[in-house]
């Protein structure tokens, strides 16, 4: 409707001219609201330093714990890191869990094995490509959604952005599943190792070239990330090809270092060719010590990644990406010198094993501090995987493969249209959330990302998700009938036990008068301790509907406010 | 429905307008431009308000017998008013002194009372008493949508894709309040837009945000907030209209003093600012008078909590009326009350009153048929504590007679919309959206006998030319008192049976319309 001519009809005395409609505008990618510089008034002030955290232990710094290092903590899950001991729970979130079973055929076009099978052994078909990158990706994503209180499914999706490869782009879902593998065994280990395996992972290989590098025409596509994005980092523009902690020379040496890798899909693996091999000596520049890598064969990438793990720079660079992923995205100079530097020493000392250092950064008074809880904005996968755990939603069991498959295609769907596609980062340097200046975080939030966010909360709250014949919704009222009776029949504690697990900040007064409004509307308290005791006395369906539509207002109001979105 | 059904079976009405003892009589108030300017299934100006009264309102309290006081005093004596204070509607019916204004709006044909609504088999749960009124289902059947969700589904499939867009560019409904109303959840979406409060509205005006601490979360806080903002998709649309006009009644209190008249306050903006919203959900709580709704001393019953709610809802209504008027938009709009339940008619030692059953509630607007529906209720003359107000009328006669009289819902699509039919309650006036003199008469139209004795038969005798047939009975000042016909008939020579039991002797007018045509003729009882 044209509004000029709606208006035609008589209205109100007072109308007033208008304005032209507003023309629209293409759909924001980095909102105008987004940083403009980096706010660097914010840091540092009250940080506290690495000094082990000596506050009081329970559900508040459990609460922030888990949020930082699970996709969305359960309030089991809190409840009994709450019960431990900041200690022990470090301990159980750095433990290693045995390794998860391969993806499984859940697609009847792929013939080769029966439904529920793997098919990650299998020859490749290009036919069958979509089918097993669908079924890796759902894997995936039910990996993130089952694990227990374990930081090994954030530390792989760290990885994930760390040491990039895109499924799309290496055509090929088993060698996905050969890399997705290695940063999984490796997410809570040593990372001196880890980028020596994935620099011969054959995924690795094909998608950054390594497979195409041989002597005398050295592709230097991999050798570029590997010094820039992956491990010692680009540091000021110092004189013509000198990055400060290495130069285009430095990036050709490496590049010769690595030829003759190629990838095998026979046997889903990199091999070396001694042929295509640069046999040469390396010159690497002043930034390395001027050191020289002797020809050393099939382990002369060792000697490579030896060379740039032995550089202080590539210890703080590494740190500088776990803080900005696991804290904040402000790095200031007395986050530098206090948080940084520190966790870098540690992180050589400990032999480039990544344990130590995260149980110093989790275990500190920085970590706990106050300017520290709230400020981090959830990725979408922390948003959509959070929210299903959160809320304990039910979903197929593995007795129903497909149907829990097709799930999880849904949660990695929301995921995408928020901006976050599991397997596929959008280029090699990951999302720009980590490390695009200033806006980082904030990325994750615009016009388009938020209202699909609002959508997806409304969508689990509502009718929820019908796939394989199984519908995944929240179901308020058996999250409520979980909390002690006493509380259950209480709206304020209701409301203060589904704060407390959802948003990481406190409310104010009017904003939990806005939550208990959504819950009992214009009633006394006493009247939702009668309905709910009515209820769980006897309850029928119709007074269940009664209490789970007031819930999910709740909900819905809660979901609404801006806090939710920060963990 | 589709659209082109829709014009078919009922385009032609438009132009059905007679002149009847000088006021503009018309049939449905569709206009062809408007349906050219929106892709709604039908197209409409109107405007639905619906105030809910959140807690359960003591309608006995509200609207009184006034012939049957020692029952009443029997029943209540400890919080009913005294018999002398109460406000006269009618000679047997009274309203609440704090209601003046409303008393006011009666007496200028602006409000009209309908007496004991309910639903059988009544629920006295809030929660489920509210999700029954606000899904219009029966009393045993748990429906997840709204009832005017659901209408409203109907008129703008495949909501919210695709919205707002060019044709459609402003909420299809609003709520002010915490939630947005379950009056309004459509099949997948709620089909309205919150107000979440008064004061958000005012913020979303001048687009600012709460202001947050200066820690990192803060930071990001307001960085969302101000995303969130952005990102109310009819944000752009409702600054438009709010800037567009603004309140002309004097009679609005300060802002604060009177959360429903805030509210209603806003409606008026929004509606005369040119937003083509058609439901308003307005929410007011308190209701839940189980002790003192009545001051504990001093003995006047004519104040205290219950009279004060009352009081707000006359002030709020009479305001939002006489702005209406001023803006010249009384004939657009018409709002209702209503509340899950009301309350026992024997009061508690408490001072106060427990859940009840069926309940009186307006409906105001210059376009209602400002009568008295109904009969009193009947009160035992001991009431027991869990005698409750019998039903005199089911809430969804209501829902389903104003859908049919202000926004054109043929009797199909009520039937779909609430899964069976409902008796027609002539709360609306017979619509006046069209003055031209341009209807055809129906064709050899009478009414016998004539005068026809009180309590008596007659016969309505006309050619039809086919269609949807209206036989209405009107009273002198053009109120519909009874419709005893309301049905498609085939063309032909017809002899429609007109039951005018329960009518006083007087001047009648009995109307007849069909499609494009229509006819009146005067009608006397004796």
């Amino acid at each position: 409707m044209n509004r000029r001519s709606f208006l035609q009809r008589p209205v109100a005395p007072t109308a007033v001219a208008t304005g032209p409609a507003p023309v629209a505008d293409p759909p924001e990618t980095v909102s105008r609201y987004a940083n403009q510089q980096l706010p660097l008034q914010r840091a540092g002030a009250t940080a506290g330093t690495l000094a082990p955290y000596a506050g009081a232990w329970g559900a508040a710094p459990a609460a922030h714990l888990l949020r930082r290092t699970l996709f969305g903590p359960t309030r089991g899950e809190i409840g009994a890191a709450a019960a431990s001991s900041l200690s022990a729970t470090l301990d159980q979130l750095l433990a290693v869990p045995a390794a998860p079973a391969p993806p499984l055929n859940v697609s009847a076009a792929d013939t080769t094995v029966p439904i529920g099978q793997t098919w990650v052994t299998q020859a490749f078909d290009q036919t069958l490509q979509g089918a097993r990158s669908q079924s890796l990706r759902e894997w995936w994503l039910g990996q993130q959604l089952t694990q227990g209180t374990s930081l090994r499914e954030q530390m792989t999706l760290f990885w994930h952005n760390h040491f990039v490869v895109e499924f799309g782009n290496i055509n090929d879902a088993r060698m996905g599943y050969t890399y997705v593998q290695l940063l999984r065994q490796h997410a809570l280990g040593n990372i001196r190792q880890l980028a020596k395996d994935v620099t011969i992972n054959p995924a690795m290989l094909r998608y950054l070239n390594g497979n195409q590098s041989v002597a005398g025409a050295p592709n230097e596509n991999y050798g570029r990330e590997l010094l820039e994005l992956f491990t010692v980092g680009k540091g000021p523009l110092i004189g013509t090809g000198n990055y400060t902690n290495y130069t285009e020379a430095d990036v050709q040496a490496a590049a010769r270092v690595l030829t003759g890798w190629r990838d095998s899909s026979a046997n889903l693996n990199g091999y070396f060719t001694a042929s295509r091999h640069d046999a040469k000596p390396k010159q690497f520049s002043g930034a390395f010590g001027n050191a020289v890598i002797a020809p050393n064969g099939a382990a002369e990438y060792q000697d490579l990644l030896n060379l740039i793990f032995a550089q202080a720079e590539t210890a703080r660079f590494l740190v500088r990406a776990l803080y900005r992923w696991f804290v904040y995205y402000l790095i200031d100079a007395q986050t530098e010198s206090d948080i940084i530097q520190p966790l870098a020493t540690l992180l050589i000392q400990s032999n480039f094993e990544v344990a130590p250092v995260l149980r110093k950064l989790f275990g500190s008074e920085h970590f706990f501090d106050a300017a520290t809880v709230g400020c981090r904005i959830k990725s979408p996968l922390d948003f959509t995987v959070g929210l299903v755990r959160q809320m304990e939603v039910a979903f197929p069991p593995a007795s129903s493969v497909v149907a829990q498959y097709a799930h999880w295609e849904y949660l990695y769907g929301l995921a995408l249209v928020q901006q976050q596609t599991l397997g596929d980062p959008p280029n090699v340097a990951g999302w720009a959330a980590y490390y695009q200046v200033p806006q980082f975080h904030e990325l994750w939030i615009n016009a388009v990302t938020l209202p699909r966010r609002n959508q997806v909360t409304d969508l689990y709250i509502g009718k929820g998700i019908a796939r394989g014949g199984a519908t995944a919704a929240i179901d308020p009222v058996a999250l409520v009938l979980a909390l002690p009776p006493t509380t259950a029949a209480d709206p304020n504690l209701v409301i203060a036990e589904f704060v407390r697990l959802m948003v990481p900040l406190d409310l104010t007064t009017a904003q939990l008068t806005f939550l208990k409004n959504a819950l009992i509307p214009g009633l006394p308290d006493f009247e939702w301790t009668n309905e709910w005791t009515t209820y769980a006395a006897t309850p029928t369906a119709a007074k269940k509907a009664a209490v789970a539509t007031k819930l999910q207002a709740m909900l819905r109001a809660l979901m609404g406010l801006a806090e939710y979105h920060l963990s | 429905m589709k659209r082109r059904d829709f014009l078919q079976t009922t385009a032609a009405a438009s132009a059905g307008v007679a002149l009847l003892s000088g006021l503009p009589v018309g049939a449905y108030g569709y206009s062809p431009e408007l349906a050219a300017l929106t892709n709604a299934a039908t197209a409409t100006d109107k405007v639905l308000v619906i105030i809910q009264l959140q807690g359960g309102n003591d309608g006995l309290n509200m609207i009184i017998p006034r012939d049957q006081y020692p029952a009443l005093m029997a029943a209540r004596a400890n919080i009913a008013l005294a018999e002398a204070a109460v406000l006269p509607l009618t000679a047997a019916t009274g309203i609440h002194p704090a209601m003046a204004a409303l008393q006011n709006l009666y007496k200028n044909g602006q409000l009209g009372v309908v007496q004991s609504v309910g639903y059988p088999n009544p629920n006295f749960s809030h929660f489920r008493a509210t999700d029954i009124w606000t899904s219009g289902s029966s009393s045993d059947v748990v429906l997840n949508t709204g009832w005017a969700g659901r209408y409203l589904d109907g008129e703008f499939p495949g909501y919210p894709t695709g919205y707002p867009s060019a044709q459609n560019p402003d909420p299809l409904a609003v709520s002010i309040g915490s939630v947005v109303s379950n009056c309004v959840q459509g099949p997948a979406v709620n089909m309205g837009m919150a107000i979440a409060s008064t004061s958000s509205f005012y913020q979303l005006l001048s687009g600012g945000v709460d202001a947050a601490p200066a820690t990192p979360a803060g930071h990001e806080l307001t960085f969302i907030r101000q995303v969130v903002a952005q990102t109310q998709v009819y944000t752009t649309t409702i600054q438009a209209a709010a800037g567009r006009a603004k309140n002309l009644s004097p009679l609005y209190p300060a802002a604060g003093q009177n959360g429903l008249a805030d509210q209603l306050k806003i409606v008026a903006q929004l509606v005369a600012g040119g937003l083509s919203t058609r439901i308003y959900v307005c929410n007011m709580g308190g209701f839940d008078t189980h002790t003192l709704q009545v001051p504990a001393t001093g003995g006047n019953n004519a104040v205290g909590t219950h009279a004060t709610l009352l009081g707000r809802i006359a002030e709020a209504v009479g305001a939002f009326q006489d702005d209406l008027v001023r803006l010249g938009l009384q004939d657009r709009v018409v709002g209702m009350t209503f509340s899950e339940f009301g309350r026992r008619i024997r009061s508690n030692s408490g001072l106060g009153t427990d859940h009840g059953a069926a309940a009186p509630l307006f409906v105001f607007g210059s376009r209602v048929n400002p009568i008295v529906h109904g009969a009193n209720p009947q009160l035992p003359a001991a009431a027991g504590v869990n005698d409750n107000i019998a039903l005199q009328f089911d809430f969804r006669s209501i829902y389903t007679s104003i859908l049919q009289d202000w926004f054109q819902v043929t009797p199909s699509t009520l039937q779909a919309l609430f899964g069976q039919t409902f008796p027609y309650v002539p709360v609306l006036r017979p619509a006046t959206a069209l003055a031209a003199g341009s209807a055809a008469q129906v064709a050899e139209f009478s009414v016998y006998p004539n005068p026809v004795p009180r309590g008596g038969q007659a016969t309505v005798a006309y050619q039809s030319q086919g269609g949807h047939v209206q036989v209405l009975v009107l009273d002198g000042l053009g109120r519909e008192v009874q419709r005893p016909f309301d049905r498609p008939l085939a063309a032909g020579a017809q002899r429609l049976p007109l039951d005018l039991a329960g009518l006083a002797a007087g001047a009648y007018y009995c109307q007849v319309r069909e499609d494009g045509r229509s006819g009146s003729r005067i009608l006397v009882i004796e």
